[in-house]
């Protein structure tokens, strides 16, 4: 391989070759989503063997949840995804305070989120379902796969969403320093992704476990 | 390396696509009222499968950045589907 | 290259404390070197408990350690082996060592993340290791932590299985971070077909990291989930279906092995024509079949479990692609056999070690098809001849590709040269003790002697006592090769910036290399091994 770097004529621009490099971080965002995306893969392959071995079990076992709270969680993220959005479009167009605001609302969104959560989660504890309660142990066992896989998946997911809020506030901590601008907002978009993967993936939990009875 | 000008998404293209991923929320709690039988799954994962199109191109920016990305992102889709697909090869065929 | 004041090399620790300059480091070749030197450390605790393992089969019953012992040191063999040396092994050391060089860049594209990487590595590290000091003894599962014995068993399993999972996490970041380096970072003219073979097999590599470890990482979770809880995920009685823990197992950990392999074949794919001084040849095909490979690679993962019960169809399926498999890797061994053809083959230890690799490499994909069939693997399966096999592909393969990048990029590293004469020496003993230590691995398995169990019957013991002695020539082979690296390191002469002639871009730059890895980014502007 031939190359001309020890002639001297190529005194140009090279050593000036540290600048930020947008496009890439955002890459190594998405290659991280990815890693995301398979890690609930593995569990939606063994929901999906689950289903197949046992039919009934997992239909009776969706009727017992709640559609009412699963479609409003729903709603909350999808709303959530769009608050994010639009932050990112407020940051683009110059307009901080703004991009601010959508955010605080974005993770005010994800509160509610939780707290429903909770309660749709503390409601089946309090009727002794989940695992290792007598009532449990008495399910059909179809029915206790389902439920076990319930509470993996939607408990992976809460836990995602704590990340992205925790992450998105502190973009909000960047924006109101000013180091997250109009001309420097790489790092929302990158926490914008991770958002609204979150939303993606409740996209698809949803139908699987509340709506395919 | 030359960056073209970033595209940015319109506040109305953000709160039509809100509105598209509503609609069809809403339209998926629906058909689950009624039995489809075989069509139930088919049904509901389609529908969810529109939903994350719609994140992922305007939400997600896709449809706006380097085309390499959407490469990426259906290579690892592709890689996904495929182990579900392999995996049911065992199970199906289970006597 | 005038200014002289920018010459210190990537050594100099700039004012701070060695400890600090070290553990605080970013640059790339810095960090190759703690994986290096860490690496190392490992690789020599898995050599102990395997000289261990094969001394306890010197003869039929008890000899060294009881029963449960042995299933232990197995176990821990496997993890170490495995998690700790050779997945991340080549791309780790040699990846993060020369990829920016390889590439004409300054740095790999997130190096405080590549730090991490080594955090956790570290961290996954000694969580494995303290399973032997904590708790209710090692885990004695094997490896592959199998379900529901792994469930079950009062053995530190929980710890192992999560230590498995962070260094999982640690070779995700690293894939990551060459991914995204691969894309953005390639200097000027250098189009992604002048790109050094070694860099594209580490992006192939570095996909498979980062689309399959997740996989295993959900399922180590579960398994410590039901460990904990007692749900029946994996477990029979509780509905669960143990042959799906194998499918998930699988769907990483043969990837992983393609992950093990597939770097050592881009080291092979650098040496052949620089000690060859000839054109590489079939550039595009060797490129392409490392994608193919990577590819391929995913869905061949059912042969594990060719006798786990899965379905005839399933198991016909598996079998053919896992020939299929093979069609690529046999390019790559066509294709340096036709460089080499009518070359100036220069046998220094690089060259040594890569030819030993091709032989060692074609044994071990060879009596690999032999258990990718169907038919011969209900035979062989969990016998002695996997265990050969996969010795061949891992050490012969992976670990001779290891050591011959060792002794190809070690004057650019170091800025010395090892003894070659010594170094010759080293490599004759260690190829002469790894075959008599493994070869009558694969009798052995054909004879029909199982594996991982610690007793065996008295007509196996002469094969037995072959490769023990065997194991004793290998180590002796192995502590040969430290002590001239060891040596080398020390007191060798200094090297000169491109010792063997090459014509990629890590050897256009200093030995060792600045901290700035150039001092005016290169400019490419043909492919690369064009040896006129």
């Amino acid at each position: 391989m031939s190359t001309n770097n020890t002639t001297t004529d190529n005194t140009t621009t090279a050593v000036n070759h540290d600048h930020r490099d947008d496009a890439g971080r955002k890459m190594g965002m998405w290659l991280f989503l990815f890693t995301e995306l398979l890690l609930f893969g593995g569990l939606f392959l063994v929901y999906s063997i689950y289903r197949f071995m046992n039919p009934a079990d997992f239909s009776n076992g969706s009727h017992h949840l709640d559609v009412f709270m699963g479609a409003l969680n729903t709603m909350v993220l999808i709303t959530s995804s769009l608050t994010v959005a639009l932050s990112i479009t407020a940051i683009q167009k110059g307009n901080s305070k703004l991009a601010l605001r959508l955010l605080a609302l974005t993770i005010l969104l994800a509160i509610f989120f939780l707290v429903n959560k909770y309660f749709e989660w503390g409601h089946k504890i309090h009727y002794d379902l989940y695992p290792g309660t007598a009532l449990f142990k008495a399910l059909p066992p179809g029915e206790g796969l389902f439920y076990v896989l319930y509470y993996f998946m939607t408990g992976l997911h809460m836990i995602h969403v704590i990340v992205g809020a925790v992450i998105l506030a502190v973009m909000g901590k960047y924006i109101r320093e000013g180091s997250i601008n109009s001309s420097n907002y790489v790092l929302l978009e990158n926490g914008g992704l991770y958002w609204h993967l979150v939303d993606l993936i409740w996209i698809f939990l949803f139908p699987l476990l509340y709506l395919i009875h | 390396m030359v960056e073209q000008k970033p595209h940015i998404v319109e506040y109305l293209t953000n709160i039509y696509v809100w509105i598209a991923l509503a609609t069809l929320t809403i339209i998926t709690i629906w058909v689950s009222e009624f039995d489809l039988k075989l069509l139930t799954v088919t049904v509901a994962l389609g529908v969810a499968s529109i939903k994350a199109t719609l994140v992922l191109m305007y939400f997600m920016h896709l449809r706006f950045d380097s085309k390499i990305l959407t490469i990426m992102v259906l290579v690892t889709m592709i890689v996904f589907l495929s182990l579900i697909v392999f995996t049911f090869f065992d199970y199906s065929y289970r006597s | 290259m005038t200014n002289t004041q920018k010459h210190t090399d990537f050594y100099d620790n700039e004012g701070k404390p060695a400890w600090k300059a070290w553990l605080t480091t970013t640059d790339h070749k810095r960090i190759g070197l703690l994986y290096f030197y860490s690496l190392t450390v490992f690789f020599l605790v898995g050599v102990l408990l395997g000289l261990m393992m094969r001394f306890e089969l010197i003869s039929p019953g008890k000899d060294l350690v009881e029963a449960q012992t042995y299933n232990g040191l197995f176990t821990l063999h496997g993890v170490i082996m495995i998690f700790l040396f050779v997945i991340p092994g080549i791309p780790a050391v040699f990846g993060n060592l020369t990829l920016p060089l390889l590439l004409g860049a300054r740095d790999v594209a997130f190096p405080k993340l590549n730090l991490l990487s080594w955090y956790l590595y570290i961290g996954g590290a000694i969580l494995a290791l303290s399973t032997l000091l904590v708790g209710d003894g090692p885990p004695d599962t094997g490896w592959t932590f199998y379900a529901p014995y792994s469930v079950k068993t009062g053995t530190n399993v929980s710890m192992a299985v999560l230590s498995a999972f962070i260094l999982g996490f640690s070779s995700i970041l690293t894939g990551l971070n060459f991914l995204t380096t691969i894309h953005r970072m390639r200097c000027p003219g250098m189009t992604w077909f002048r790109m050094p073979l070694f860099a594209w097999a580490l992006y192939a590599t570095s996909w498979i990291q980062l689309l399959a470890t997740p996989v295993v990482g959900i399922t180590l979770l579960m398994i410590v989930v039901e460990r904990w809880l007692g749900i029946g995920l994996f477990d029979p009685v509780l509905g669960g279906d143990p042959v799906l823990y194998q499918h998930l197992f699988w769907i990483y950990s043969h990837p992983a092995v393609y992950i093990m392999i597939l770097p050592g074949m881009g080291v092979i794919s650098e040496i052949i024509p620089t000690f060859s001084r000839r054109r590489i040849f079939g550039y595009k095909a060797i490129a392409y079949a490392s994608l193919a490979i990577a590819f391929i690679g995913y869905f061949v993962w059912g042969h594990h479990m060719f006798t786990a019960g899965m379905s005839g169809p399933a198991r016909i399926i598996f079998s053919v692609l896992t020939f299929l498999v093979a069609i690529p890797s046999a390019i790559k061994v066509f294709n340096w056999l036709a460089t080499m053809y009518n070359g100036s083959i220069d046998l220094k230890p690089p060259m040594l070690y890569a030819l030993g690799f091709i032989f060692l490499f074609l044994i071990g994909g060879l009596s690999g098809l032999v258990v990718g069939a169907l038919a011969t693997d209900v035979h062989l399966h969990d016998t002695y001849f996997v265990v050969g096999h996969f010795h061949y592909v891992m050490f012969g393969g992976t670990g001779f590709a290891f050591f011959a990048a060792l002794h190809y990029w070690f004057p650019k590293i170091f800025g010395r040269m090892y003894n070659i004469k010594h170094a010759t020496r080293a490599f004759w003993l260690l190829f002469t003790g790894f075959n008599v230590l493994y070869f009558p691995m694969l009798v052995l398995g054909i004879m029909g002697m199982p594996r991982r169990y610690y007793d065996y019957l008295p007509q196996f013991q002469i094969p037995n006592v072959i490769s023990t002695v065997g194991s004793w020539i290998t180590v002796a082979g192995l502590i040969y090769m430290i002590v001239v690296i060891v040596k080398g390191i020390r007191n060798g002469e200094k090297a000169a910036a491109n010792p063997w002639n090459g014509l990629t871009l890590d050897w256009q730059t200093d030995s060792p290399p600045t901290k700035e890895n150039f001092d005016v980014i290169p400019t490419v502007t043909e492919r690369p091994y064009e040896y006129k």
